[in-house]
């Protein structure tokens, strides 16, 4: 069977599989405002945890939270289900799309067929929505893809089930109940109150603090690790700022444009002109990004050039720390 | 990031045919999307990255032939993971597996443990006691 889903293609997969499955429910709600609403914003260094043999720095927050603080806010109530046995999951799964009901699913990525090889590496926080099943295939949106695609019941299995950090033990949601009115206004003060929490947050690892963390981290390492070290933890930054899912600018561009379509909602010209302002910090961050492949492209590099994309990171950390203050209070 | 400037690179995403998202705004400063083919800048913090593998890989190899290391190893740098992922997949103890690297306690393992590694890495028992295959 084939349930009537309409697939729209998102940047993060996260914000995009709750879009999705609201717009399907007849709630038209951007992929931005599930990301705003949900703080989706963040800058984290996971100290001790390393990811691919690098540091791990995230951009946005963590797996799960996006979803869980937009249903809370918003009032919409999410089942989820976890599984310890690959059947159980998989007549669970059956049961729902015979009823009409298209689930997000939580999957794993390295077994995913779809994605190129270069792409497949063990990370286990994916999302997509499986609406149907034919000739034994399950029909899937993923919505970081452009269109839809379809796996056998081995591999939506395999990827179900797939193990390491975050395995998702098969986990299913699907909304059960809406509010009557979606409103969004409350909601969105709450989203943004979050994140400038969050931003300025007095913990040297997180929010403005944590950039210029790295910064000082990434001073040290030619010295400490050596360039073909170095060279290598700069570009695992990179890509987690960059890598498919971000919209670009490590997640600032799709903040300035929640807060673009919030300051209409609400009529607040103050987070109009914010987001321009966030659209500005975007920018410098991708100027850190292709300065930074500069020096890992040539995989030579003098430990000036080090303190040079360090400095970029103090600087859009000073900015960010004036900009969040700003948001504070701008609502 | 203006809509214009949304970089169409080439990159690797090309061989599954897909454009990846991104937000940018348009002439009159309004948010909009665009699909973007790939940035330099990150095909080569993704080339690298492949290549730094591949080089896991080769090292891994080298070792086994030298009888340093068990194939065990070998095949878990080929499967991009590291000790924590492969003791989650087998369901050992991260302690043990690196015991399992060793050739001498590699050549004791039973046909169980050894079907185990086999069947995560999606090989014969063969292939995984005979890398040169």
């Amino acid at each position: 069977m084939e349930i009537n889903f309409t697939h729209h293609q998102s940047a993060h997969c996260e914000n995009g599989v709750v879009s999705n499955l609201m717009k399907h429910n007849g709630f038209s709600v951007s992929e931005p405002m599930v990301f705003g609403i949900g703080s989706g914003l963040l800058f984290c260094y996971i100290p001790l945890l390393k990811v691919n043999h690098a540091p791990v720095i995230t951009y946005r927050a963590m797996p799960g939270h996006i979803f869980k603080k937009f249903a809370k806010r918003t009032g919409v109530k999410m089942k989820r289900e976890k599984f310890s046995n690959p059947k159980d999951a998989k007549t669970r799964l059956d049961e729902n799309l015979e009823k009409n009901n298209p689930v997000g699913l939580q999957v794993g990525i390295y077994n995913l067929v779809y994605f190129p090889d270069e792409y497949r590496f063990h990370f286990n926080a994916h999302n997509m929505v499986v609406y149907g099943k034919q000739d034994n295939r399950y029909l899937i949106s993923d919505p970081v893809m452009e269109n839809v695609t379809s796996l056998s019941e081995k591999e939506l299995e395999k990827v179900r089930f797939a193990k390491g950090a975050f395995a998702p033990k098969g986990h299913m949601y699907y909304p059960i109940s809406f509010p009557e009115k979606l409103e969004l206004e409350k909601a969105i003060v709450k989203g943004i109150k979050d994140t400038c929490k969050a931003m300025l947050a007095p913990v040297s690892f997180v929010g403005v603090k944590g950039i210029h963390k790295i910064a000082g981290l990434i001073r040290k390492w030619p010295k400490k690790k050596g360039i073909k070290t170095a060279n290598h933890y700069l570009g695992q930054v990179v890509r987690m700022q960059e890598e498919i899912g971000t919209g670009g600018g490590g997640f600032r561009y799709i903040y300035a444009a929640f807060l673009q379509e919030s300051g209409k909602l609400l009529g607040n010209e103050k987070l109009i002109e914010l987001s321009k302002e966030m659209t500005e910090i975007g920018d410098l961050w991708r100027d850190f990004a292709l300065e930074a492949s500069r020096i890992y492209k040539n995989r030579s590099a003098q430990t000036d050039s080090y303190n040079k994309v360090a400095d970029q990171l103090d600087h859009i950390a000073d900015l960010e720390k004036v900009f969040f203050k700003k948001l504070k209070k701008a609502i | 990031m203006k809509k214009k400037e949304v970089p169409q690179d080439k990159s690797n995403l090309e061989s599954a045919n897909f454009r990846e998202l991104c937000y940018a705004v348009d002439e009159n400063g309004e948010y909009t999307t665009e699909n973007s083919t790939g940035w330099e800048p990150k095909t080569v913090a993704l080339n690298n990255a492949i290549d730094d593998i591949n080089e896991r890989i080769d090292e891994a190899k080298a070792r086994v032939m030298k009888g340093e290391t068990s194939p065990i190893e070998y095949y878990m740098e080929l499967h991009k993971m590291d000790v924590g992922i492969l003791a989650s997949y087998v369901g050992f103890w991260q302690w043990k597996v690196k015991r399992h690297f060793k050739p001498s306690t590699f050549k004791k393992l039973n046909s169980k443990t050894l079907n185990k590694y086999a069947e995560v890495f999606e090989i014969s028992v063969e292939e995984l006691q005979n890398i040169s295959k």
